[in-house]
């Protein structure tokens, strides 16, 4: 699953094939759909929850209000039923589902007029760390490669070239985590999995809003 | 303990605190505690994506520890509860999704409760069954209210609350206009016992014969305290700080206090407790202790630890809406971050046949920047 972008999308890989999937965009409710994915994925394979033998999350970056509902959610599935979880960063998914075969950078929407946003060599292959930058300060850098995700859609004069997908499918990731774990190549690094915690890339706002606390009904 | 009494694992996020609790029926099992609280200490107030970052770290290895602690299986739950609101619509969302995380893998029923009606049913875990009616007084960083709960799970209404600042806040900006650091609470109450209350004449706010009788204000004292100050400054003179913070804690819980007292007498209910994180305060508990005993109220404080955010009292009124066959939440819940106090708990779009939809705005004033920030 994974939460980090606008999408809230959750899918169930059998290590050959997604038998499952659901994804569903809007920005302001991942806490709320999260779960009723989750619910009818696993009723459309016939499934109980108790099945998985592992969760994959997307980690970001992303936002960080909608970030946390999977990375949690994860962690909780992950307590309850004994199971590993591991993370994959939410860009590789958007590059994984690209299929392009050649240099290519894949941008998601940061807000704040930013993209998050990383190099690849191929599907496959991740060469720069994720980062968050204004599209006009990477845009030289980029010139005359494929950009991939909502990013690129947002800022076509930075990145003319723009590709699909523009949204992060929960398919993708667990078809590129299977294609991991096959090759036995779970452990950290480049090639293999994140943990499961939060890839924000930007500090918190530290300042107290006025008023902070009084939730008291009037 | 009774066989029969449900046992709840309790979750409440709503602030700085990442509460877990296990309760079975009345008797406290577990209350395991993960505080961001001096990471917000430098800024002098809670910084909501600060209190969410921590609460996301602290989330699953503290119900992990609240399992170790009470000694039972998450197997053995009959439900679980969490904070639905009110409170930071960021720091909501972190528990709320834990929650129904857990729920769904376990198979276990969930329980969206309200914060408030949690700090009044977490004095069953101290004094036992909550008498109904009860009245309460809930103050902290966070509350100032009056409540009047004729049944905690589905009947609480609302008799008074500040217009302004709540109490705790009062207590923390005085600190700060002392130099006493945050929170202000503990310090102020330490202070203040060697000071004399009647020092200086602090004004009671919305004390007025045609005041609202049961609601507060402490922002003319915040500012009456500062101005005092002040001006002993500038007369070149030392500030008593002893006086000025037990002339300033009495102003607060002499308004407290009374108009917690007329509403009990007024609405012929005998039985007052007092929750929040407040209600550590010592003078407030005499003081309480002394106007209740004269009018022949029986008064309830739980203990410092019950009083503050946590999850055993999440835990708590959960397993009062389990005891009392409440219908549940479903796995749509939303942290709701300004949950009015008249829903006690969220029950399930379907449980009673209508929407559970109300008219105020779902985003909170406070929680608006911070949503996608
Ligand atoms: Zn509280």
């Amino acid at each position: 699953m994974d939460t980090a972008t606008p999408a809230v999308t959750v899918a169930l890989h059998d290590g050959e094939a997604v038998v499952a999937s659901s994804g569903q965009v809007d920005a302001r409710r991942h806490g709320e759909l999260l779960l009723p994915a989750v619910d009818r994925v696993l009723a459309e394979a016939g499934l109980k929850l108790d099945a998985v033998t592992g969760v994959v999350v997307g980690v970001g970056p992303g936002p960080y209000t909608g970030l946390r509902v999977g990375l949690v959610t994860a962690a909780a599935f992950s307590s309850a039923l004994g199971v590993p979880v591991h993370g994959l960063c939410t860009l590789d998914g958007l590059a994984y589902a690209s299929g392009i075969e050649e240099p290519f950078a894949v941008a998601t929407d940061a807000r704040r007029k930013e993209v998050y946003w990383a190099r690849y060599a191929d599907s496959r292959t991740r060469v720069t760390d994720a980062a968050v930058d204004r599209p006009a300060d990477i845009a030289e850098a980029l010139a005359g490669l494929p950009v991939v995700g909502a990013g690129a859609r947002l800022y076509p004069g930075a990145f003319p070239d723009a590709r699909d997908p523009e949204h992060q499918s929960a398919a993708a990731l667990a078809a590129l985590a299977a294609e991991r774990l096959a090759a036995g190549d779970g452990g950290a690094g480049s090639g293999g999995f994140l943990d499961p915690l939060p890839m924000y890339l930007r500090r918190p706002d530290a300042q107290v809003p006025k008023n902070y606390k009084v939730v008291t009904p009037k | 303990m009774a066989a029969d009494e449900p046992l709840v694992l309790g979750i409440e996020t709503s602030c700085d605190e990442t509460g877990v609790g296990i309760v079975h029926g009345t008797t406290l099992l577990a209350d395991a505690v993960a505080s961001s609280v001096d990471t917000h200490a430098r800024y002098g107030g809670v910084v909501p994506e600060i209190a969410s970052r921590a609460h996301l770290e602290a989330m699953v290895p503290t119900i992990e520890r609240a399992l170790k602690t009470a000694g039972v299986s998450a197997k053995d739950l009959d439900g679980i509860a969490v904070t639905a609101g009110p409170g930071l619509a960021g720091a909501l969302l972190v528990g709320v999704s834990a929650a129904k995380a857990y729920a769904y893998a376990l198979g276990k029923p969930l329980y969206g409760v309200n914060h408030l009606a949690s700090h009044i049913c977490v004095d069953q875990l101290e004094h036992g069954k909550l008498p109904e009616p009860t009245m309460a007084l809930l103050v902290s960083g966070g509350h100032s209210s009056l409540l009047l709960s004729a049944d905690i799970t589905s009947d609480v209404r609302p008799m008074g609350a500040t217009i302004d600042d709540a109490a705790g806040e009062a207590f923390d900006k005085i600190a700060r206009v002392l130099d006493l650091g945050f929170p202000g609470g503990p310090v102020i109450d330490r202070l203040a016992r060697e000071g004399d209350p009647r020092a200086i004449a602090f004004p009671r706010g919305l004390s007025g014969a045609k005041d609202p009788a049961y609601d507060f204000s402490f922002s003319g004292l915040k500012t009456a305290v500062a101005r005092w100050i002040e001006a002993k400054k500038a007369a070149g003179e030392e500030v008593p700080v002893r006086d000025v913070a037990a002339s300033f804690q009495e102003a607060v819980v002499d308004v407290l206090t009374r108009k917690a007292v007329r509403a009990c007498k007024d609405e012929g209910v005998d039985h007052l407790m007092i929750g929040g994180g407040v209600a550590a305060n010592s003078r407030l508990r005499a003081l309480a202790q002394e106007r209740c005993e004269r009018a022949g109220i029986r008064l309830r404080v739980p203990r410092p630890g019950l009083c503050t955010d946590n999850g055993a009292m999440v835990a708590a009124l959960g397993a009062e809406m389990v005891a009392r066959n409440r219908a549940a939440s479903d796995l749509e819940l939303s942290a709701d971050s300004s949950l009015p106090v008249t829903d006690p708990h969220v029950p399930g779009a379907h449980a009673h046949g209508h929407s559970h939809d109300h008219s105020h705005d779902h985003v909170h004033e406070v929680s608006k920047e911070n949503l996608y920030s």
